[in-house]
């Protein structure tokens, strides 16, 4: 379970997040929704302790994020950001291992889990012996998401992980991951501005704008109960027009 | 790890130099400064101690100018060499009042060194005009030139600037020339014999005064100060060996005459011949003479000793120049210091900070190295600091989230990828000490610097060249190689992204 209680982050003067708090209960998936600049990435940030909030505390599994129980923290986390921020000097495989390889794991229990991650992600083992460089956005992706859950960590945070691929990949992803958590029972956070991917994966929503939460719940309790003409805006800004839908 | 394969090919560099047979008879280590005549001059001194056969002689020539040579003197590096009275009292005593070698003997002696009576000649400044010229105006002495207003002059820069030199000079004779043009001495011949000038600054052993038609002008009313030739030595050395030192006394003081030293300066100079055969045939032995030098016959040793140099240097200043830029990328605050000191370092120009060196760690390859390795530090500390600085910082703090901390993370993840631009320092410092390394050899470091300073020291174009030529290709064949390292060393991930199919 991860809590966030009125945390605000000001960079250089101006809030980035102000008053933010928000539960996400264990093996359920939370969705941060918001446009650019909205202070999503933040917020994960905040809660893999790799900045320090300015007021208010973030609390992973009952544990308090501050520098000092930052590595154990880490430890439980799973970071997946857009683009996969793999590393470009290792192969695909060696990417995924290295968590495995920084706690001093034997070769073929690493090279088992690896197989294992690659056949969890439907990656055929072969393009895992390719650097990144010579991987599509949706290999790279998939095996950014190997990486996160190398060590089976019970927390997954996700930041736009969908955000740079083409329409179809992006669908077929997306049913992916959610079997993927829905069959490890991670409690997840997953950053994203897609409203209709917010709707696919979301249990609940944070629907946040200019460092503040806007809004919080279900999609339905979103487009039925609005907080704010915004929250309607937000949603509708992205739907296909209406002389789309008649073709489709 | 990749990059191990360039270093094991340095490690083997390490292991070139020093390879000298070990001997039990002592040591005689004759030194001398860059210039033709000191040349010749320590090498008559050398032959003469191998005759007495009392010491073995290890020969450290061409040590710069006198500051150098004076300091290796004074630290023990060397025992004895050339020195001009003069020079004794201005530059080493600092009493140009002091004029005698007995006065000068008794200051040297507080300083554990001793000095030859006078060997014979002057190499004294003096004014040069054409045979012709003289004859027509009747110049024999410097006084005579204040008649002649219209004449044109090439000086020396070294002389233009010295209080010894034209300034002084102008004044104590009240002379008054058309023109003063700044002019390398060893050009200003030609010029003279062409006609373009009509008076010039000379040393009065010049080697060209034995063989041009050239007039000296005599110095009638005293202003150029006595330059007599000594041997100065360490007084250890000449107690030590009182059979050796009685020798160079007996065959060398009184023995050179400013007529025997200018022909032996023109045979080395102008003859092109060694300078070892040149003093062979003034001692009269068994004389090793003609032939002319030739620098390819020392090229593949030269060789090794420039490689080694740059070699060991730049080892270690990877060694401890990436270790510095970690610190600094760490430690922002004492990384501006330490760039900045650095920097500095850089500024220094190269031959300064040789000379540096000497008072703490004499002369040879050890100051060399470490004055080499010095100078080496900046780009490699500036790269490495640059390249971690500068990374990703998403690909940096993911290294932390995947639990890679402290060495794990500097080594598996920040080095290797800051590794094209560390490299591309390492390359930038290979280069760059190959050229510098040219300027060890003027404190006794050796390598292809030796033939550029004796191509200099001769005017000999031929000698620089051939130090100067292989130093260029060695730059070159070092940055192929480099190119080759990027391929090997570089990971392949950092390599292909121009070829990435995204
Ligand atoms: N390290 C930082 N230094 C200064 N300002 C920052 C920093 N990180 C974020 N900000 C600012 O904080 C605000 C929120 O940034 P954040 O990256 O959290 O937005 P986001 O919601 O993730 O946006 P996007 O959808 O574009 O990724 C922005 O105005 C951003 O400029
Ligand atoms: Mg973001």
């Amino acid at each position: 379970m991860i809590v966030v209680s009125g945390v605000t982050k000001r960079f250089g003067g101006r809030p980035a997040l102000d008053g933010v708090s928000l539960t996400v209960e264990a093996g359920t998936t939370h969705v941060l929704l918001g446009g650019s600049g909205s202070g999503k990435s933040t917020l994960l940030r905040l809660v893999l302790g790799l900045a320090q909030p300015d007021a208010g505390e973030v609390v992973v599994d009952g544990v308090r994020v501050t520098p000092g129980s930052r590595a154990e923290i880490q430890r439980r986390i799973g970071y997946v950001v857009q683009e996969g921020a793999l590393y470009p000097h290792l192969t695909a495989a060696e990417n995924v291992a290295l968590p495995a390889r920084a706690r001093g794991w034997q070769a073929e229990r690493t090279e088992a889990r690896v197989t294992a991650l690659a056949r969890l992600v439907e990656l055929e083992r072969s393009w895992l012996d390719r650097h990144p460089a010579q991987l599509s956005g949706g290999q790279r992706q998939r095996v950014g998401l190997m990486r996160a859950l190398a060590l089976d960590p019970p927390v997954l945070l996700l930041d736009e992980p969908l955000g740079a691929l083409d329409p179809i990949t992006r669908a077929e992803l997306q049913t992916q991951l959610v079997r993927i958590f829905r069959e490890l029972g991670k409690t997840v956070v997953l950053v994203t501005h897609d409203v209709r991917e917010a709707f696919v994966f979301g249990r609940t929503i944070t629907l946040l704008e200019g460092g503040r939460v806007v809004q919080q719940g279900t999609f339905a309790d979103l487009a039925r109960r609005p907080a704010t003409p915004l929250v309607t805006e937000f949603l509708r800004a992205q739907a296909p027009p209406p002389e789309m839908t008649a073709y489709l | 790890m990749r990059g191990v394969r360039p270093a094991a090919v340095i490690a083997l560099l390490l292991l070139l130099p020093a390879a000298g047979p070990a001997a039990d008879r002592p040591v005689v280590r004759v030194g001398s400064k860059s210039f033709t005549e000191s040349y010749v001059l320590a090498e008559i001194v050398a032959q003469v101690v191998e005759q007495t056969g009392e010491a073995r002689v290890e020969r450290k020539l061409g040590l710069g100018g006198t500051g150098i040579v004076h300091a290796a003197l004074a630290s023990g590096e060397i025992d004895v060499y050339p020195e001009y009275t003069g020079t004794i009292a201005r530059a080493i005593l600092k009493e140009p009042a002091v004029t005698t070698v007995a006065a000068m003997r008794a200051r040297l002696r507080e300083r554990a060194l001793v000095v030859t009576e006078p060997l014979g000649f002057q190499n004294t400044y003096a004014l040069a005009v054409a045979r012709s010229t003289a004859a027509r105006l009747g110049l024999r002495t410097i006084s005579d030139l204040r008649g002649h207003r219209r004449l044109t002059a090439a000086f020396d820069p070294g002389f233009l600037d010295r209080d010894d030199g034209w300034p002084g000079l102008r004044r104590h004779y009240g002379l008054e020339l058309a023109g003063v043009r700044i002019m390398e001495h060893a050009l200003a011949y030609r010029a003279l014999a062409g006609g373009a000038v009509d008076v010039i600054d000379v040393f009065s052993t010049d080697g060209q005064l034995a063989r041009e038609a050239v007039a000296l002008l005599a110095d009638d009313r005293g202003f150029f100060p006595d330059y007599a030739a000594v041997l100065l030595a360490r007084r250890p050395f000449a107690e030590r060996l009182p059979r050796t030192w009685a020798a160079l006394e007996q065959r060398l003081v009184g023995r050179l005459d400013t007529a025997t030293m200018t022909r032996l300066n023109a045979e080395a100079d102008l003859d092109r011949r060694p300078f070892a055969a040149v003093a062979a045939s003034f001692l009269g032995g068994g004389a090793p003479a003609g032939g002319r030098r030739s620098p390819a016959r020392e090229l593949p040793a030269l060789t090794l000793e420039h490689l080694a140099l740059v070699g060991v240097s730049l080892l270690a200043a990877v060694v401890v120049g990436v270790p510095l830029g970690v610190l600094a990328a760490r430690r922002r605050l004492l990384g501006q210091v330490e760039l900045m000191g650095v920097g500095v370092l850089q500024t220094i120009p190269a031959l300064a900070l040789l000379a540096f060196m000497i008072p703490l760690f004499g002369i040879g390859r050890v100051p060399a190295l470490i004055a080499l390795t010095l100078y080496a530090l900046l780009p490699i500390v500036r790269n490495t600091y640059a390249g971690l600085v500068s990374l990703d910082p998403q690909l940096v703090d993911m290294a932390a989230v995947l639990g890679l901390d402290g060495w794990k993370r500097l080594a598996w993840i920040e080095l290797p990828l800051a590794s094209v631009t560390i490299l591309a320092g390492i390359k930038t410092s290979a280069v760059l000490t190959v050229g510098t390394a040219t300027l060890a050899a003027f404190i006794g470091g050796g390598g292809y610097g030796t033939l550029i300073i004796t191509g200099l020291a001769l005017n000999d174009g031929a000698t620089i060249l051939a130090g100067a030529i292989p130093a260029a290709l060695m730059a070159l064949a070092i940055h192929a190689l480099f190119e080759a390292v990027d391929r090997l060393a570089v990971p392949r991930g950092l390599r292909t992204t121009a070829t990435a199919t995204r």
